[in-house]
Formats: structure tokens, sequence, C-alpha cells
């Protein structure tokens, strides 16, 4: 979503996009927020520049919204980092939260099942190198 | 940035500061705002979808994962 209108995101999309990816077809609708007015309630309006910056919402299948990030414009954000945090949210929500996810959590590596018996016994469970593999 | 660990007190909902706030800067009708783990606001825009033009709403999704993201503009090069 950006504030350019459904036209420019045609030719933009027919462009060049759907040059740069293998399905050749852009899987997604590109939105139009003319002056910014979605962007302004999700806090990512630049009022001065008149863009929305680089704000990326995660959804949840009940419409809450789970977890954000937000970039001024010169950085590109992580799509791998959004799917990880997908497949975590998704992990939680699948066990009801009987399951949690630690920092760095990918699917098959540990999970923290919360409880009295937890309490204080984390690092017995969860060593912080998992963070970082 | 409204929402964010920026300005954590920004949106404070101290009732004793309220009236204050109030009274230096008139509110406008108050708006539907981001908050983690709230509904996120509907918004219904038009798109360019599948080769055509169409209508979007964001709770017409409801029932699925969303990644909404916002760019700023297209042609931009990152």
């Amino acid at each position: 979503m950006s504030v350019d209108s459904a036209f420019v995101h045609k030719v933009w999309t027919d462009n060049e996009l759907s040059k740069m990816i293998t399905a050749g077809k852009v899987p997604f609708p590109m939105l139009s927020d003319g002056g910014g007015k979605v962007g302004e309630m999700y806090g990512v309006y630049d009022e001065d520049a008149g863009v929305d910056v680089r704000g990326r919402f995660l959804i949840d299948p009940d419409g809450t919204v789970v977890g954000f990030e937000v970039l001024t414009p010169p950085v590109g954000r992580n799509v791998l980092e959004t799917l990880r945090q997908i497949q975590a949210f998704q992990h939680v929500r699948a066990t009801k939260s009987a399951e949690v996810c630690p920092s760095g959590w990918k699917p098959g590596k540990t999970v923290l099942k919360p409880g009295p018996d937890l309490v204080s016994n984390v690092w017995k469970n969860w060593k912080v190198k998992e963070a970082f593999e | 940035m409204e929402v964010g660990c920026s300005r954590p007190a920004h949106d404070s909902v101290d009732s004793a500061a309220k009236p204050l706030v109030e009274k230096m800067e008139p509110q406008k009708e108050t708006k539907p705002m981001v908050r983690i783990g709230k509904k996120a606001p509907d918004f219904a825009v038009s798109a360019y979808k599948d080769g055509g033009f169409t209508e979007v709403k964001l709770f017409d999704y409801l029932g699925k994962w969303v990644v909404l993201c916002f760019y700023p503009g297209d042609f931009t090069f990152v």
C-alpha cells in the first residue's frame, strides 16, 4: 500500500515488479492509499513527505494486529523475518498458547510451555545460543 | 509515528491528564488507531489486482493471516 493511485500501481507492476519475480505475476493486491488516510490510522503516514513510510503489520485471522515493524524509507525490510514471525504466531495459535516461541525461534526448534514449572527455569529449557542459530 | 517504542507515553490513558489535553488542543473525532494486540483498523481502498482494478477491504481477509505493507511510493528503489 502506498499513496499512489491504482493506475500508477498498474504501470509499476506491469513494467517493473512483474519482471523481478519468477512467477511473472504479483500475487497480492497493490493497494492505493490516496491522501495517506489509512497510513494515518496505522501511524505510518509522514505528513511532511506526503507518503507512507515502510510499515509492515501482521494481522491474524481474527483481525488482531500481532506485530509490526516500521522503517524510514532508505532501508528495506526482511521478508524471511516476516515469514519467521508468521510461523511462530501460527505455532502459538495452533497450540492455543500452550507453547510459546522464544527469541529467534524457527519451526522445529525449542518451544517453551508456560506454567508454574517454567518459572525461573527457562535457562534449563532454552539456551541463548539458540537465538543465533 | 504515533505508535511505537519511541514514545510510549504518547497515548497515556491517565484520566487526570485527559481534560488538560482537550483544553489545549480540541480533539478531533476519535480516529481508529493501530494498537498491538487489538483489532486492526479496517479500511476499503482501490487496488490493482490480477490485471484489473478492484476494491479491497481488510476485513474481507478475516480468517486468513495478513501481511499489510506500506511503502513510500511506486518506483522507489529500495
